[in-house]
């Protein structure tokens, strides 16, 4: 079981029963989603901008627990952030999921490190990730 | 039941442990393991005969070529097909259906006409037809499943309304590899021939598991796989009616399906070789026929008493779980042997993963039936299929390994 607990942390397991920012996010201006085909994990991203900066995030979908919490760890730390930095924490994330290294400075990220030894969730865990990322690469809109 | 044991120590992969437990291989609807006579099939065939077929005069190619044709006959015979003449290899079950809708489709459908499927069907049963119907201006048209978690199988009258002259052919599934459910097949057949139309059964899922008979069915196609009968991957089999194959224009193009070639045109052969281009699956249909005289040692009666006996065993054991929602037939009705579950609080990915640490192996995921799945209002199932070596002690450590999940999400 131990490579199972490391995989399903308190944390993970925490934000899968009780997500945070999960819902879509009043006057979104960016909406965006991804599948995970061989599975049919979805998730659908909400954002409201403040100029180049992400103001205000929610996520709608279903899957796992691995994609469910990922989604709602994720909301928990890109807010305020730009693109660029968006994508600097996504290569962060994905090394830990990747290769199962912890990050120096605590994050809850370090929570998804279990996943490497299981590189079939590896979609799973960074699905939310994509859809934000591909939001974010989006014209401002009304999102109806 | 009848023991049947004793035939795992025939299939090799079977011994081994997966997380430090005993392998129990439940995903047998996605493919099944072979046994030891088929994978010595392929093996003789590479180490002895191997040869380029039909073109060739010298001894290896003529033996390889006597074994090919054989394993057509042997695949006639397995499906009581009326010629051999009536059987295609191809790559499997999708290519079978694809090749008639390319083929027949393509130079059948036109704006007016009808497909009719039905909402139960595999992606490949479904998504060449809305290709070529797309193509040719048909409409492609669905037979409901009934009940909130398909309980009541396909809509038979419904099916009665949508059945009208201007469907030129309804494909249907045999056995759902969601629902576990059987489709009537030799009174769905009737149904269609009485309005004109012709019909296609994917028995994908059947084909290993029962005897299926094609004249009995009365069928006018019907395609399997190699890989869940127990045989290679690589090789299925298209049936059909010889006078239909020969009137159907080729869908490939190249050597062997030729009479004469010439830069102003070409001369096609008649069936079955119009519809192989190229160096035919000769490896394949030879294992493939190891695997059906496997199949018929065992008794294809018995495994499919077998099959049922395990999927009505797993599917009173699993519906005792809290918060479970079983698709497909209600316990005490008929079943195949494969059980697809959902809980209310633990996604079937999860389940899968824990499960394999069981050495338990499952499938999570839609099981290529998106368009039902969504109806259904479920992302994803978690399926258990048995075939002629799993056990009821199988059955046991699944359960078991479910109620370990649901305690470990605080599920129960």
């Amino acid at each position: 079981m131990s490579e199972l607990s490391d995989l399903y942390q308190t944390v993970i397991l925490d934000h899968n029963k009780h997500p945070r920012n999960r819902g879509r996010v009043p006057q979104a201006t960016r909406v965006a989603s991804g599948d995970n085909p061989t599975c049919g994990d979805n998730c659908t991203i909400y954002l409201r901008m403040d100029g180049d900066r992400i103001g205000a995030i929610g996520f709608e979908g279903a899957g796992c627990a691995i994609s469910q919490a990922s989604a709602s760890v994720m909301t928990t730390q890109v807010v305020g952030k730009t693109l660029d930095e968006v994508r600097a924490e996504f290569d962060g994330f994905k090394k830990i999921v990747t290769t199962g290294e912890e990050p120096e400075e605590f994050s809850e990220s370090a929570a998804f490190a279990g996943v490497h030894a299981f590189p079939a969730r590896i979609k799973c865990a960074t699905l939310a990730w994509h859809a934000t990322l591909d939001a974010l690469q989006k014209p401002d809109q009304p999102v109806a | 039941m009848k023991d049947l044991s004793r035939l795992r120590a025939d299939f090799p992969v079977l011994d081994q442990q997966v997380g430090g437990h005993p392998l129990v291989y439940l995903d047998n609807a996605a493919t099944t393991h072979k046994p030891r006579s088929v994978i010595d099939a392929l093996s003789r065939y590479y180490s002895e005969d191997n040869s380029n077929v039909h073109r060739g005069l010298h001894a290896l190619s003529m033996r390889s070529t006597d074994q090919y044709e054989a394993a057509r006959a042997r695949t006639a015979k397995f499906i009581n097909a009326a010629a051999t003449e009536e059987i295609v290899f191809t790559r499997g079950t999708t290519e079978s259906i694809n090749l008639v809708a390319q083929s027949w489709g393509a130079a059948n459908l036109k704006p007016g006409d009808e497909v009719l499927i039905t909402e139960m069907e595999h992606h490949s049963n479904l998504v060449p037809w809305q290709l070529i119907t797309q193509r040719t201006g048909a409409t492609l048209r669905y037979v409901p499943v009934v009940g909130g978690d398909a309980e009541g199988g396909l809509d038979l009258a419904a099916l009665d309304r949508l059945l009208t002259p201007a469907v030129k052919l309804f494909a249907f599934t045999h056995l759902s590899n969601t629902l576990g459910v059987t489709n009537p097949a030799a009174d769905l057949c009737a149904k269609a021939r009485a309005v004109g139309a012709l019909t296609l059964i994917d028995a994908a899922q059947s084909i290993g598991h029962e005897v299926v008979d094609v004249q009995a069915i009365g069928c006018d196609f019907l395609a399997f796989s190699g890989h869940k009968m127990a045989g290679p991957t690589g090789v299925g089999v298209l049936y059909g009616r010889r006078e239909l194959l020969d009137t159907m224009p080729p869908w490939q193009g190249g050597g062997g399906m030729i009479g004469r070639v010439e830069f102003s045109g070409s001369t096609w052969k008649p069936s079955p070789e119009r519809f192989e281009a190229g160096t035919p699956i000769v490896a394949g249909a030879i294992a493939l026929a190891a695997a059906m005289d496997y199949l018929d040692e065992v008794g294809r009666d018995v495994i499919a008493a077998h099959d049922r006996e395990l999927g009505a065993r797993a599917h009173a054991a699993l519906a005792e779980l809290p918060g479970i929602r079983i698709l497909g037939p209600r316990v005490g009705e008929p079943r195949g042997g494969l059980v697809s579950f959902a809980f209310a609080e633990v996604h079937a990915h999860d389940v899968v993963t824990f499960a394999d640490q069981d050495g338990v192996a499952l499938r999570g995921g839609h099981h290529c039936n998106q368009p039902l799945m969504q109806k259904l209002g479920l992302p994803s199932t978690t399926r258990a299929s048995f075939y002629l070596y799993n056990t009821p002690e199988d059955i046991d450590a699944l359960v078991a390994s479910m109620r370990k999940i649901l305690k470990f999400f605080g599920a129960a």
